[in-house]
């Protein structure tokens, strides 16, 4: 039982991952892809809405790792092996990302150091989320084989398929739309600059429907059991629910009502999740590792539970606070 | 691993220490109402922010590279020791969201509200401090788990988190980051005061740096101890490499420096103390000490380098000890910051040394485990990822790493140097 807690509260954590942390990368791809008259405009919007604060945002990936090794050890083993090579590739993508970022922000800037900076910082925020996509959909290919709590399958096993490259691309138009349509919502920004975001938003957006569909099609041969899971009864409802809010999010922009659509597209992303993990349900690693089969003995998982909810009745009213004051003007 | 955490554990101290003095900082703003303190508070802030956001990158990198290069031992710990990370997780997190509304609260949150926010600030980073720390005790000191027939069972992760260890450990820890950082916080501002004898700013901050760094430096010495002894207890063989014992003796000696042979089992050219060990991990003069011949030659730490890098640890210890002494003691003569010519040279030149004090002593406490790395459980050998080509990672890591910290040397040096501006500027710029 308390291993579906915990597995639980990985859930929450990687969604709240998603709509923060993996924004913050959305952020940087049009960072990098400012362009017209108005690109230097654009760059400070983005500066502005990525403040240094929102560092905090990448915690949540930290928390999801310690969880996964604490509750899981034997997966995160086999996942940490299995896929050594593409994590590695994303930690110097995150270690590039955050460097880039913090000298944008405190080096005492040129012009020309800077712009070397800002495309460091962009092309690394392409780079990471697209290897984010390719290792979890690499989890679900079923060719990670683990026999014997032994890897079987070597080093490049999962990661280098149709569908893997899929699943990147999929994450990289999935979070540049989430980005350009928070980007819509700061009433500070210009009309102009704004009517820039919206575009991008309404573009990415329509985007995803084709990706999503090549990535549907590729599950078939590229994961069959994700494919299995997709085709199941609850999945239509699901894939539905996730449909009407892609629609109104891309109507509210339309419409240019930027709160909602930006509700909406919280929603679509962490509907998307909640089908890629039920559809994954309960394997953590197809088809060997399952949450049941690696899970830590009961009093791992008891405690960890009383230690995520005692975290998270301290976690959720401070970022709670955080947000209210970050909102309030100054006095 | 090592490589990496060596410069985390830099990172990692100046991130709990900066913001205590941002905080000492603010509360002197409070109850003054002078300016420089407020530039002061913000200064470290901004320290803060930047050191937050490599610590995020690197424990992000960390938390991952466990399982990169660890497998084996991730396997096999996860579940026994997995939750103090978990908990760090949470302390990191908080510490980030009230550093955030430390940074951006200034004009939008109550003053004392804003000041406990600091507060919170470095509860954050000592508990996350304490917390991974525990769980690198409990690698010296197993505990909270049964081994039965190579299966491991009995889990009690309370009990792992509570081992022998972790009280020395995590209080040495905590102590030497707020030394290390104060004194080399005291020697920047202590070089720019000697080149301006005038200048308020630097006055003031040398002035907080050392009331921390000194208060905190003579309390190691107890710590020290304390650890010591429980090494002792714990694990014989990381103190007889410690103190370059081979043989098992009665009345040990207290041997600084020399050159360990493995080969004759002797230590040649070492200043001795008769009776000076015994002493000081018994608290009695004749006590036995156990020698590493009491283990067998493939269960021996290298005994050089942790010997030399013990002795490293102490005798810079000992120095900034002395040092705080002296401060001290000049401190309360002139009622004041010291501010003598050479008792400025002397805390510029000791500015390192905590620092060092730090690396070398984690290279007593992590090379004196060798060859485990799980004490007397598990082998580093076993632990290791079976990927090909091992070197290729190791080396990605470890240039992660020299990346990280040459980036962050370079914007800390920058934030300082912007510093040179005259003081009158600076109180005037922010109120």
């Amino acid at each position: 039982m308390f291993e579906l807690i915990v597995a639980g509260f990985m859930f929450v954590a990687l969604v709240f991952y998603a709509v923060t942390g993996d924004a913050d990368y959305g952020a940087g791809m049009w960072d990098l892809l400012a362009t017209g008259p108005r690109a230097d405009a654009q760059r400070s919007a983005i500066e502005r809405a990525i403040g240094p604060i929102w560092e905090a945002d990448h915690v949540w990936l930290i928390l999801i790792v310690v969880i996964l090794f604490t509750a899981f050890p034997s997966a995160f083993a086999a996942m940490m092996t299995a896929l050594n090579i593409p994590f590695t590739l994303m930690l110097v993508g995150i270690v590039l990302r955050g460097s880039a970022f913090i000298f944008r922000k405190y080096d005492i800037k040129s012009q020309g150091v800077k712009h070397g900076w800002s495309l460091l910082f962009g092309a690394a925020s392409f780079f990471t989320p697209f290897i984010q996509g390719l290792t979890l959909a690499a989890l679900s290919t079923g060719e990670i084989r683990i026999v014997d709590g032994r890897l079987a399958t070597g080093f490049f096993a999962g990661w280098l398929t149709p569908f893997a490259f899929g699943c990147g691309l999929f994450a990289l138009a999935l979070f540049a739309f989430l980005a350009a349509t928070y980007l819509t919502v700061d009433p500070s920004t210009e009309r102009d600059v704004q009517n820039d975001f919206r575009l991008r938003a309404l573009w990415s957006g329509v985007a995803l429907a084709p990706i999503a569909f090549v990535v549907f099609i590729t599950s078939k041969e590229g994961a069959p059991a994700m494919y299995h899971g997709l085709t199941q009864w609850w999945a239509p409802l699901l894939i539905g629910a996730t449909l009407v809010f892609a629609i109104a999010a891309l109507a509210s922009l339309w419409q240019r009502r930027f709160a909602l659509a930006r509700i909406a597209a919280i929603a679509e992303v962490t509907l998307i999740l909640t089908g890629w993990s039920l559809a994954q349900y309960p394997r953590l690693v197809t088809p060997d590792v399952t949450i049941f089969n690696a899970a830590a003995p009961e009093v791992t998982l008891r405690l960890l539970t009383y230690a995520l909810v005692a975290g998270a009745i301290i976690l959720f009213p401070s970022l709670f606070f955080l947000f209210r004051v970050f909102k309030s003007k100054e006095s | 691993m090592g490589m990496s955490l060596a410069f985390h554990i830099v990172f990692a101290a100046i991130g709990i220490s900066l913001p205590v003095l941002m905080v000492i900082s603010e509360a002197l703003y409070l109850r003054t109402g002078r300016p420089v303190f407020l530039e002061l508070a913000k200064r470290w802030s901004r320290g803060a922010a930047i050191l937050f956001a490599v610590g995020a990158v690197s424990g992000t990198v960390l938390s991952f590279e466990l399982g990169l290069l660890w497998p084996g031992f991730m396997e096999k710990s996860g579940a026994i020791i997995g939750m103090p990370f978990s908990l760090e997780g949470f302390a990191f997190f908080t510490e980030a969201i009230f550093l955030g509304l430390y940074l951006m609260g200034w004009k939008r949150l109550p003053p004392l509200v804003h000041w406990f926010c600091g507060v919170l600030v470095i509860l954050g980073g000592v508990a996350s401090g304490i917390f991974v720390v525990t769980a690198n005790a409990w690698m010296n000191a197993p505990a909270g788990f049964k081994i039965v027939d190579g299966k491991i069972t009995d889990i009690d992760p309370i009990a792992a988190m509570l081992n022998p260890a972790a009280a020395h450990e995590t209080l040495h820890m905590t102590l030497a980051a707020f030394i290390a950082t104060g004194f080399a916080v005291a020697a920047i501002h202590a070089f720019f005061l000697l080149r301006d004898r005038r200048n308020t700013f630097h006055r003031n901050a040398l002035g907080m740096a050392l009331a921390l760094a000194c208060t905190s430096a003579p309390l190691q010495l107890i710590s020290g101890d304390f650890s010591a002894r429980s090494v002792a207890k714990l694990q014989p063989a990381k103190l007889a490499a410690m103190e370059a014992v081979y043989q098992t003796q009665t009345g040990s000696p207290w041997q600084l420096g020399g050159i360990p042979d493995d080969e004759t089992r002797t230590t040649r050219y070492a200043l001795t103390i008769p009776h000076g060990l015994s002493l000081l991990a018994n608290r009695d003069p004749n006590s036995k000490i156990i020698g590493l011949d009491q283990f067998a030659p493939n269960d021996w730490p290298n005994v050089r380098l942790v010997h030399w890098s013990f002795d490293l640890m102490i005798l810079s210890g000992l120095a900034l000890i002395a040092l705080s002494m002296a401060v001290g003691w000049l401190a309360w003569k002139h009622r004041g910051v010291p501010d003598g010519k050479w008792i400025l040279r002397m805390i510029v030149a000791a500015g390192p040394l905590g620092f060092i004090a730090i690396e070398a002593g984690w290279v007593v406490t992590e090379l004196g485990r060798q060859p485990w790395i799980i004490y007397g459980v598990m082998r580093t050998q076993e632990a290791v990822t079976p990927m090909p080509k091992i070197a290729i990672p190791f080396v990605i890591f470890a240039l992660i790493y020299v990346f990280l910290s040459v980036a962050l040397l370079y914007l800390l040096s920058r934030q300082f140097r912007k510093t040179e501006a005259p003081a009158s500027d600076l109180v005037t710029k922010n109120v």
